[in-house]
């Protein structure tokens, strides 16, 4: 996994709230066995006029102009900015692999759905909660001011604004542990293996018809 | 010391080390995987040289991508990506020595479904799958959650999850439903109360009355969309009803095992003094049949109301994501949502293609016809074994005479992977559990409905009250 420690860059707003899995990535680019390639289908029924299917040359479709990931600068943006409930729905890491292959690395709103949040941390981007007093005034500021810039630093959990305030974010300990050293979580747990074979064995006691 | 709640006797049980900041690591009891989300996780155990951890805990069948047309089936999937993926399911399973229902197996059927189907899911399990839907298998008082494909890896190689304990909360529906309403309007109406992020960080119990009520099947529908509510898990204590259900079943317990379990699962509720962090209250008899109107399962109504108008709603988020609902939906706002007319009518999905969903749908239909304006009504049973009972009562063909397709087993037009789809601007009564954009074909138009609701809008062409029908 990709280390996370510092990122500036550009906020796309996308102001709607509970944005589910199956916009972020329509289920007909699920019959992937890959990981990646997802980035050019985010979004794809708000992002081109006609339907997209796998295998197609998406540089040819039809481009929806009002849809702001189309729009410069937005289209290099590294930041999503959101309202509540983002990444509701199916428990699909398509999602996650779409906004990071379209170049996403964190993504800010007042809630995200729990899956959609786990799922996040195993991949490298980086799922911020702030209140949604302040997630209004973000996208207040980034309305007033195309290719607004944000800066997130996870050491300190602050991100920074570009009039030089400071918000302070949340993120468990471990996780970030995670994030910072780019550690594949498997790895971790498998230093534990002791642990869950003494588990397994008292399980066997107390309740064999599992085993 | 207050009592335990269910959801923390479940996890307490299954934690084989916490870290400082509370993390636990969770032992996994049973991990279901179809073929949508697991090729990567596979794939990452090749790559790393992992084996998995305990194949025998492992379950797996192809459903979302299945055809549900068995002249396809018997032929062989037509779309070649969805063919390379069930067949890189196979191929998996074959490698790594998971048991595999195939899609040529009488048992085949939605992953949810076969699971408690077979036994599989057992009260008092820890149980994970690829997909979100996982919180069905709380209707059996086990712990069951949705996860993504990173962690489908994760259990595949450790037979563990890193986890956060959830807050706790109750969902408490007293007294009697009404003739006509069903689970499906419990948990419709939940979401409607609740919003669909309001559980979201809870494990949310149902009680009452009305649950301890409902068959398993029923308790299955209202779990299942517990994540439509935002909980990951939805749960309901063990009772005689979960024991009956399980009893006898191929991957149950027997003999002395039998009797060693039934003994441990009668701890398998809530303790009296238990507290949670949050407690709901629904009166059953004032649930009417529920029908949602929009583009999330929290836009929602009883069928005698009206579409809901965005100029009466004072957050302003909120109106705009309504107007934005509506004008998918091809809804104008105070219309009468009984004169809302259809194109299809889907039943099925794991909300609701039980057998007990598919009597009910039949009870309405038999003797009737579907209605001239339903370009397609199809009925798609969540497994083989359902299929095949139906078909033993006589079901099909009180389906059939009415006009409906009788299909092979499968997600089918829940998520419209394979062929079954809406078109652009159809409009579709659906047994399915979400009604998001596109969800069932890109344009079309979900209302989610119980079966019931399903079948009576199918003979009329539009939503009516199936109490009056
Ligand atoms: S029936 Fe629908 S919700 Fe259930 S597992 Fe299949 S696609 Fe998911």
């Amino acid at each position: 996994m990709e280390k996370f420690e510092k990122l500036k860059g550009i906020v796309a707003p996308l102001d709607r709230s509970n944005v589910d899995t199956d916009a972020i990535i329509p289920k007909q680019y699920l019959k992937s066995i890959k990981r990646s390639g997802f980035g050019p289908n985010a979004f794809d029924d708000w992002r081109y006029l006609d339907p997209g299917e796998p295998g197609m040359d998406n540089t040819v479709r039809r481009k929806n102009d009002d849809f702001v990931l189309n729009q410069s600068p937005y289209d290099t943006a590294t930041i999503l900015l959101a309202r509540e409930n983002f990444g509701c729905g199916s428990s699909r890491e398509h999602a996650v692999w779409a906004l990071t292959d379209f170049g996403f690395r964190a993504v800010i709103a007042p809630s995200f759905a729990d899956i959609f949040f786990n799922n996040s941390f195993k991949n490298g981007l980086l799922p911020i909660a702030l209140d949604a007093a302040v997630v209004d005034d973000l996208f207040k500021k980034v309305h007033a001011k195309s290719g607004y810039k944000l800066e997130i630093d996870l050491t300190s959990q602050r991100i920074t604004t570009e009039e030089g305030d400071e918000i302070a974010f949340d993120v468990d300990e471990f996780r970030k542990y995670c994030l910072l050293n780019g550690l594949d979580d498997i790895g971790l747990t498998l230093k534990h293996a002791d642990d869950i074979r003494a588990y397994e064995q008292q399980r066997k006691q107390s309740a064999p018809w599992l085993f | 010391m207050a009592g335990k709640t269910l959801y923390d006797k479940l996890f307490d049980a299954h934690v084989v080390r916490t870290e400082n900041d509370g993390t636990a690591l969770l032992y996994i009891d049973r991990h279901l995987v179809h073929e949508v989300t697991s090729p990567q996780a596979f794939e990452g155990l090749r790559l790393a040289d992992r084996k998995p951890w305990r194949v025998d805990a492992a379950l797996a069948v192809p459903d979302h991508n299945v055809p549900t047309d068995a002249v396809e089936r018997a032929r062989g999937i037509t779309d070649p990506v969805a063919r390379i993926q069930v067949e890189t399911l196979d191929n998996n399973c074959t490698e790594f020595g998971i048991t595999e229902f195939k899609m040529d197996d009488i048992r085949q059927g939605i992953v949810h479904v076969i699971s408690p189907e077979q036994g599989a899911t057992l009260p008092g399990m820890t149980l994970v799958c690829g997909d979100s839907h996982t919180a069905t298998h709380g209707a059996f008082g086990a712990m069951a959650f949705g996860i993504g494909t990173s962690e489908v890896e994760h259990v595949l190689a450790t037979q563990c999850l890193i986890q956060k304990r959830m807050k706790n909360m109750r969902i408490n529906v007293e007294g009697t439903l009404g003739a006509g309403v069903t689970a499906k309007d419990i948990v419709l109406a939940v979401i409607g109360e609740m919003g669909t992020a309001g559980g979201t960080g809870y494990a949310m119990e149902f009680a009452g009355s009305a649950i301890r009520d409902c068959s398993i099947e029923g308790r299955m529908t209202i779990c299942n969309m517990a994540i439509e509510a935002g909980a990951r898990v939805g749960l309901v204590a063990v009772d005689d009803v979960t024991i009956d259900y399980v009893k006898g079943r191929p991957y149950a317990p027997s003999g002395d095992l039998w009797e060693q379990a039934v003994n441990a699962w009668s701890d398998l509720h809530s303790d009296s003094d238990a507290v949670f962090d949050k407690e709901v209250h629904l009166d059953a008899a004032s649930i009417k049949p529920q029908v949602t109107w929009g583009t999330s399962p929290e836009m929602v109504a009883a069928v005698d109301a009206n579409v809901p108008d965005p100029a009466r709603e004072t957050d302003t988020v909120k109106a705009s994501s309504m107007e934005k609902a509506l004008k998918y939906m091809g809804l104008e706002a105070n219309t009468p949502l009984s004169s809302v007319a259809i194109d299809k009518v889907f039943i099925g999905s794991c909300t609701n293609s039980r057998l007990e969903d598919i009597r009910a749908a039949a009870a309405v239909i038999k003797g009737r016809k579907v209605a001239a304006n339903v370009k397609l009504a199809m009925v798609v049973p969540g497994s083989g074994l359902i299929k095949q009972q139906a078909e033993r009562e006589g079901l099909d063909k009180v389906f059939i005479d009415a006009g409906f397709e009788w299909r092979e087993p499968g997600c089918s037009m829940c998520l419209a992977m394979n062929a079954d789809r809406l078109e652009p601007g159809e409009r579709c009564a659906s047994t399915s559990n979400r009604n998001f954009e596109g969800r069932q074909g890109q344009g079309g138009r979900t209302h989610l409905v119980s079966p019931a609701m399903a079948s009576a809008a199918a003979i009329a062409g539009h939503f009516v009250d199936v109490r009056d029908f």
